[in-house]
């Protein structure tokens, strides 16, 4: 009975004590969305259940191994206890009842997480290898992710390519982004500030760096961004280099292609390519070693044919391969436009 | 030295080699014939068809000319065959096709040692670029292949692992000389080494940067070696399915007389619902990974949007099979668990019926929550709730287990040597693993710890103290049956006393990080995240474990020779391999034996096991 009573206290003891650090150490980021608030209530229940369920495996566990550990010389066995058929119900039928708790309690706060706002702003996202492009109810297409504090906002997203996923860890939901299909994700942000959007679905050899910046601002903060970027867009589409320039932004050129010529390690730089001379180590029906001018066949050619010449140091198959179907022919001599430029 | 050149092993590597080229050629040929366009310039000389049929026709001949396949040629012409064919003494028997079960199981045993090895050093690979924030050494194609690799290498370890323990315990377990079919065995073992060939060879050809899961469309778009991978994956398939076939044959038809159900060791129980699980999903993931092969080799369009196909139904079918394979992992680890601890806590069993059927629960539970996988996928967002609810089901039974081992060591008499560490080392460790899963199941939670760092830990906690943890306990403890010699205990502990702290710092640093923002598949990090001295001591507790595996090999492979001499009843078992002299005979038990009593009854006076029906016999 001493061991029962023993082992309860410590159960108690650890238990709380576990839940008690866990909470201290504050183990999610900020809550920065209105939909993180039920998340993280879920979350606590959850931490608390573990916590608990940790302190009922663990101290009959170790209490075991140092209380009932074989003394020297004692070769006897234990007790020959072979099973408690009203414990092994106890213990199986607690527990059932518990996970339907919390299943139930997990549907609920689902619903909270999904809640249709009617009055929620559409924002357009495009995810692509391996850049995120935002288009406003506006009309301007975009790079960054500027949301209205406790403005509810509806993503349509939509990939271009392969399956992307959009994920803000101050806001919680992830959710992923398909080719051919629109899938949704509704935000309520609550707290201003900066975030980053990351592609949380292995998305090819860029993944890593396929981010784009979330920016959660006042009304007025948030205005006046709209109003520059909507001047800035009429004033671009009328030449053929600010069209272009809008293309790189749309299409996620920049987030391999510098165009400051610092390295990426990625893909080669567009400052100074224009007319410049290309080592190759290779390509289709290109012997290693040849070096071209970069002239406007040239960058037409690798756009719509990245693997026809590879620049030596870098790799095949990471740019993608769909840009001459994506893209129109204007468009394409639009951007070549643009990197002739970036002298 | 000439005898290793001319092994099966050997000699198969070289006709994989042929039969590879030889099928590339063919396909070559035909292509000519055709019209086609036969080479590609640039780096892979012949077309993607070619090497895939090569590689398939690579994998054919290995097994074909190890001499598996022989008896049954020879019976399809009419030719008689000896039932059993006496291997040579030494070593040689390992490295070529033999029809004995404990061969090989050590066979398996040995290949799944070699592969967990390489894919553990491709994590530390990886491991090692994560250190610091910003790329170190590796290239971004290069850091998603290894980590690619890490991943379908160590899940193919474990499998090859989980055949070794079941191949070599479960006959002398049940009391049969062998299992149902040996041939179909030997033959199951025998096309596992071209299939990790295979997967190996994905680094020669553009590696793959898809992550094991290989999910379309952007499998599609990988280079060659998706293919070698896909091509790998179906032929290990073959070895998983075949194998769990033979167990099940073998259990229900060759236990000892009087061994009922409920008599069995509690291991065999976990072997036949692994069994049931890798003989009926396994199908799923050839199957899923041949229709995105056919997308990319006939242009067929099953998950392509574009023709009118779609991504998700890809997950589901591969998910179908990955979800119940886990358990096909951790199920005969968490039979190694309740088979050893009644031995060490010199206590029966506690509740063995619930223990047996609990496994079978898991199992048949685990059929039905794949889609927790996919909660953030697109699939449709009502039909999470049932899945989430399904998903919660399985800690019901695995609760089963934990309490029944808690109350095992209860009042026990417990002793704890190196396999006994390694038993608690893999309960806590499960714990961990189980504990940290309920968060993932609930639909809400799971959608920001999807594709985490926090599922990483999960993860790698549930292998670990479900499958690696007990794997070692079972190498340690049956070492002596294997070999007549023990493992050195001293060495044993270091190992554990390294393997077992610097894992737990691993794996909690790994959901600290997941929590507070770090994705997984990722080669770099912001350093604003302020993650780097996380990462750093990830990296110094992954190079800690891999100093304790090599102690661990070091000591495995110097007792083969040098160990102490144990060929008795070493842990004083009332299992009925240790009531026979080490290593095991040829034939397992001399004179069969009758099971008489209670599996695990210690500290019952008088109580036994079995009886040998010969008077002369060892007894008990």
């Amino acid at each position: 009975m001493r061991h029962y009573v023993i082992a309860g206290v410590l159960v108690i003891v650890l238990a709380v004590a576990t839940y008690a650090g866990l909470m201290a150490i504050h183990l999610m980021p900020v809550e920065a969305s209105a939909q993180s608030i039920p998340i993280d209530h879920l979350w606590n229940i959850e931490i608390a259940i573990i916590s608990f369920l940790f302190a009922l495996i663990m101290v009959p566990l170790i209490y075991s191994l140092i209380v009932f550990r074989r003394r020297k010389g004692d070769t006897s066995d234990g007790e020959h206890i072979e099973g408690n058929n009203t414990l092994e119900i106890t213990w199986t039928v607690i527990p059932l009842i518990v996970v339907l708790i919390l299943a139930y309690i997990g549907t609920y706060t689902l619903g909270d997480v999904l809640a249709v706002d009617p009055n929620a702003l559409e924002i357009n996202v495009t995810a692509r290898q391996w850049a995120w492009s935002f288009t406003y109810p506006e009309g301007f297409t975009a790079k960054e992710l500027h949301l209205l504090v406790n403005q509810p906002v509806v993503l349509d997203m939509q990939s271009v390519d392969v399956i992307h996923s959009f994920w803000v860890p101050q806001f919680r939901i992830k959710q992923d982004v398909l080719p051919g299909r629109i899938t949704t994700e509704r935000i309520t942000p609550i707290l201003i500030g900066n975030y980053t959007v990351t592609c949380a679905q292995l998305c090819g050899t860029g993944h890593t760096y396929m981010t784009a910046p979330v920016i959660v601002s006042t009304q007025a903060d948030y205005d006046t961004w709209i109003q520059a970027q909507v001047a800035a867009a009429t004033v671009a589409a009328q030449t053929p280099i600010g069209r272009g320039q809008q293309l790189v932004a749309q299409n996620g050129c920049a987030s391999c292609h510098s165009i400051d010529g610092s390295s990426t390690g990625i893909a080669p730089t567009w400052k100074g390519l224009y007319q410049s001379q290309v080592k190759l180590s290779g390509g289709t029906n290109v012997a290693p070693g040849t070096v071209v001018i970069a002239n406007e066949a040239y960058l037409i050619e690798s756009i719509v044919n990245p693997s026809a010449k590879i620049v030596n140091g870098f790799q095949d198959n990471v740019m993608p391969k769909s840009f001459g179907t994506t893209l129109t022919q204007s468009q394409i001599s639009d951007i070549v436009a643009y990197i002739e430029t970036l002298k | 030295m000439k005898k290793f050149f001319t092994s099966a092993l050997m000699r198969g590597l070289f006709w994989q080699l042929i039969g590879w080229i030889v099928g590339a050629l063919f396909v070559t040929g035909v292509r000519v014939l055709m019209g086609l366009n036969p080479f590609v310039t640039g780096q892979y000389f012949f077309t993607e068809p070619a090497w895939v049929f090569g590689g398939l026709v690579g994998a054919i001949s290995y097994v074909a000319s190890t001499g598996a396949m022989t008896d049954w040629f020879k019976w399809a012409k009419g030719e008689e065959v000896p039932e059993h064919r006496e291997d040579p003494p030494g070593w040689e028997k390992y490295l070529n096709v033999s029809l004995d079960h404990k061969v090989i199981g050590v066979q398996y045993t040995v290949t799944a040692l070699f592969l967990l090895c390489v894919g553990g050093l491709f994590a530390l690979i990886f491991r090692t670029e994560l250190a610091h924030s910003g790329l170190q050494f590796l290239t971004l194609q290069e850091y998603n292949t290894f980590m690619s690799l890490h991943g379908i290498v160590m899940i193919v370890g474990i499998l090859l692992g989980v055949a070794g323990l079941m191949n070599y315990l479960v006959p002398m377990l049940i009391g049969a000389q062998d299992m149902a079919f040996p041939r179909l065995n030997a033959f199951s073992y025998w096309v596992a080494p071209p299939a990790a060939v295979l997967l190996l060879s994905t680094l020669l050809f553009g590696g793959f940067d898809t992550g094991w899961t290989g999910y379309p469309p952007l499998s599609e778009r990988a280079p060659l070696g998706m293919q070698m991978f896909f091509l790998g994956v179906a032929v290990a398939g073959w070895a998983s399915i075949l194998g769990g076939l033979n167990l099940l044959a073998s259990v229900l038809r060759m236990r000892a007389k009087g061994m009922t159900p409920f008599r069995m060791p509690i291991f065999v129980w976990a072997a036949i619902a692994t069994s049931l699980i890798s003989t009926t999903a396994t199908q799923l993931i050839g199957l899923s990974f041949q229709m995105v092969m056919f997308q990319r080799l006939f242009g067929m369009g099953f998950f392509d949007s574009e023709k009118g196909g779609n991504p998700i139904l890809f997950q589901h079918l591969f998910w179908f099979y990955s979800h119940p394979a886990v358990y096909v992992f951790v199920l005969p680890g968490l039979g190694i668990i309740s088979e050893l601890m009644p031995v060490f806590a010199r206590k029966p069993l506690f509740g063995y019926r619930f223990v047996a059927m609990s496994s079978l629960g898991i199992a048949l539970v685990g059929f039905l929550v794949w889609a927790h996988h996919m909660f953030v996928s697109g699939m449709n967002p009502y039909l999470r709730i049932p899945f989430m609810f399904s998903t919660l089901l399985v800690a019901v039974p695995t609760g089963v287990k934990f309490f029944s081992w808690v109350s095992t060591l209860w009042k026990g008499k417990i002793e704890a040597p190196t396999p006994m560490l390694f038993v608690i080392g893999g309960v806590v460790v499960f714990l961990l693993g189980g504990l940290s899963g309920p968060p993932n199941a609930t639909v809400a939670t799971d959608l920001h710890l999807q594709n985490t760092y926090w599922i990483v830990g999960h993860f790698h906690d549930t292998m670990f103290g479900g499958y690696i943890f007990p794997f070692f306990a079972a190498i340690y403890y049956w070492f002596p049956k294997v070999t007549g010699r023990r493992m050195n205990e001293a060495l044993g502990k270091i190992h554990f006393w390294l393997m077992m702290p610097s894992f737990l710092t691993l794996t909690l640093l790994m959901m600290r990080v997941g929590l507070l923002g770090m994705r997984r598949r990722v080669a770099d990090y912001d350093p604003a995240l302020g993650f780097d001295n996380y990462h750093l001591i990830m990296t110094i507790a992954a190079y800690l474990i891999a100093i304790s595996i090599l102690i661990f090999l070091y000591n495995l492979i110097v007792s083969v020779t040098h160990g102490e001499v144990a060929t008795g009843n070493v842990w004083n078992s009332r299992s009925p391999e240790w009531q026979v002299p080490s290593p095991m005979p040829v034939h397992n038990y001399d004179q069969p034996f009758e099971v008489i009593g209670e599996p695990y009854d210690y500290g019952l006076p008088g109580s036994v096991y079995i009886k040998f029906e010969d008077k002369k016999s060892k007894g008990h």
